[in-house]
């Protein structure tokens, strides 16, 4: 498993070369996002108000100190299950050229097809691990729709985000799924173990 | 108000005198709490919400320390080190481990010897709530349900959740909290099997909801599993397990079997750490059980994260605290 370094924004070829369990470690600017500002965006049909080109996104909504007019120190910034926001990817992907999607927990089938399909990563993010995370920003340089808070879209930068493991490649591979399918395929045998017929 | 003398307190009155004995039905037996009590418990509240965010339990850190030591595969083994430097930095640094605050959860336990008022009991645990909120900067991560409206006081509607319980010639008011994270707690899941379902049913169906749920509860995890009672009562009991530490085991013997069982199966599924493979899916099973109706055999899941995040005071009626998990 090879590891890499990559300074945000992402390129299609940066991309492309990753297979599933490699490392990776992020610097430069990447965006914060979840639930509420996702779904402003694709369902209220509202547009983020920042160009997301080779853009990577982070599922998360950080702890935050109020330091002055939309500026905030982080306290804890963490990563949040990736599921939830799932039904986004293909518009993210395809309507403002996101490279990677950062995020716990995984994606789905479909959202591992759209990303071999557009050149784009899931970079698995250790979830829980938040004191780590916090530590490798810089700085909150923006904050976007500060209404939602703690939703608001973040602009952090990092030095050295990660190590993050490939979770989805652009080959096909979706790590998390494939351990799950496994499990799953195990089910009948771990019943019989159980005395369940 | 008098108190009556009951059974219990027959053996306790033994070969004392009259004045002895009255001294001990106004020391011991009824210790009504002054006005600072309600104050420290409110005080403690706020302290117990930021501390069980930064100090994971000692046996959840051994329980991480074993699991990763032993782990085979290389990206379990990469999850795991960043798990223990989390854990580090947050006693290093004073930092919150995890960033999800969580659903406030308390459960208390009153001293039977108490005499208390619990409105203010109440008002003072949500105040604590509130009060860890706003001193320590916590993200408030409770919402209205439909219009998602937060008040940034990590409280709203019904929310902190206190579940009350007693205890007999108790002096103490003790207080168990965790901040229940999002991720573990959408891993929640309940069945009303049939009583022709068995025990066979609840053994499928709780390692069908682990493998269903895959890598979203952060794993490891403590499967907390409730068996019996009525619905509400069932998911509550599946609550309640994963707050029983590492290494505890159900009193009975056929459900501590059942634990192991359980835990043995789930660990070969080969999830792991978060879902990305590797030896150990859960820390622990915990199962909690209640006898339930002729026609039910109800089964819930609630699954608890790797930080397995906890946090107990103990406040005696003269007002001493004592912190622990």
């Amino acid at each position: 498993m090879a590891e890499y370094r990559f300074k945000t924004p992402l390129s299609e070829a940066d991309m492309r070369q990753l297979r599933v369990g490699d490392s990776v470690l992020l610097d430069g600017v990447v965006f914060g996002v979840r639930d509420a500002n996702l779904i402003r965006i694709f369902d209220h049909k509202i547009a983020p108000p920042v160009n997301w080109t080779g853009a990577a996104l982070l599922h998360t909504a950080p702890n935050v100190q109020k330091i002055g007019p939309g500026k905030y120190k982080p306290l804890s910034v963490g990563t949040t299950t990736s599921m939830r926001m799932d039904r986004f990817t293909e518009g993210l992907l395809r309507d403002y050229g996101v490279r990677a999607i950062l995020g716990k927990g995984g994606l789905s089938p479909r959202s591992a097809e759209l990303m071999a399909q557009y050149g784009a990563c899931y970079l698995s993010v250790t979830g829980g691990a938040a004191a780590m995370e916090t530590l490798q920003i810089e700085e909150i340089e923006q904050v976007y729709w500060e209404d939602l808070m703690p939703e608001c879209i973040w602009q952090f930068r990092f030095r050295g985000l990660g190590p993050l493991t490939v979770g989805i490649d652009t080959h096909g591979r979706n790590l998390q799924d494939e351990v799950q399918q496994r499990a799953q395929q195990k089910t009948a045998e771990l019943l019989r173990e159980l005395g369940v017929g | 108000m008098r108190r009556a003398t009951s059974a219990a307190d027959v053996p306790l009155a033994k070969g004392i005198d009259g004045a002895r004995l009255s001294l001990y039905f106004a020391r011991a037996v009824r210790m009504s709490v002054s006005q600072n009590f309600y104050e420290l418990v409110e005080t403690t509240c706020r302290d117990l919400y930021i501390q069980s965010l930064k100090e994971i339990p000692p046996d959840v850190v051994e329980a991480i320390r074993q699991a990763a030591a032993r782990e085979s595969k290389e990206v379990g083994r990469r999850i795991f080190s960043h798990y223990l430097k989390s854990i580090e930095l947050g006693r290093t640094e004073n930092m919150m481990v995890c960033q999800d605050t969580g659903i406030p959860i308390y459960w208390v336990e009153i001293g039977g010897n108490l005499r208390l008022d619990g409105a203010q009991l109440t008002e003072a645990i949500v105040r604590g709530t509130e009060r860890a909120t706003k001193e320590h900067h916590l993200r408030s991560s409770i919402v209205a349900p439909l219009t998602r409206q937060n008040r940034q006081t990590s409280t709203g509607d019904k929310i902190p959740i206190i579940h009350y319980e007693f205890r007999r010639d108790s002096n103490e008011l003790d207080i168990l909290f965790m901040p229940k994270g999002s991720g573990s707690e959408n891993m929640s899941f309940m069945k009303m099997l049939v009583p022709a379902d068995g025990i066979g049913g609840i053994k499928r169906f709780v390692l069908e909801q682990v493998i269903g749920a895959g890598a979203k509860p952060c794993p490891p995890t403590i499967v907390g599993v409730g068996i019996g009672g009525s619905s509400d009562l069932c998911m509550t009991l599946a609550k309640k397990a994963t707050t029983r530490p590492l290494g505890s085991k159900n009193p009975d013997a056929e459900l501590a079997a059942l634990e192991d069982e359980l835990l043995t199966a789930i660990n070969k599924t080969g999830i792991g750490p978060q879902g990305l493979g590797g030896d150990t899916t859960a820390l622990a099973v915990h199962i909690e059980s209640a006898w339930t109706h002729i026609t039910c055999n109800p089964v819930a899941v609630n699954l608890q994260c790797w930080r397995a995040e906890r946090r107990r005071a103990k406040i005696s009626a003269e007002g001493q605290v004592a912190f622990g998990f």
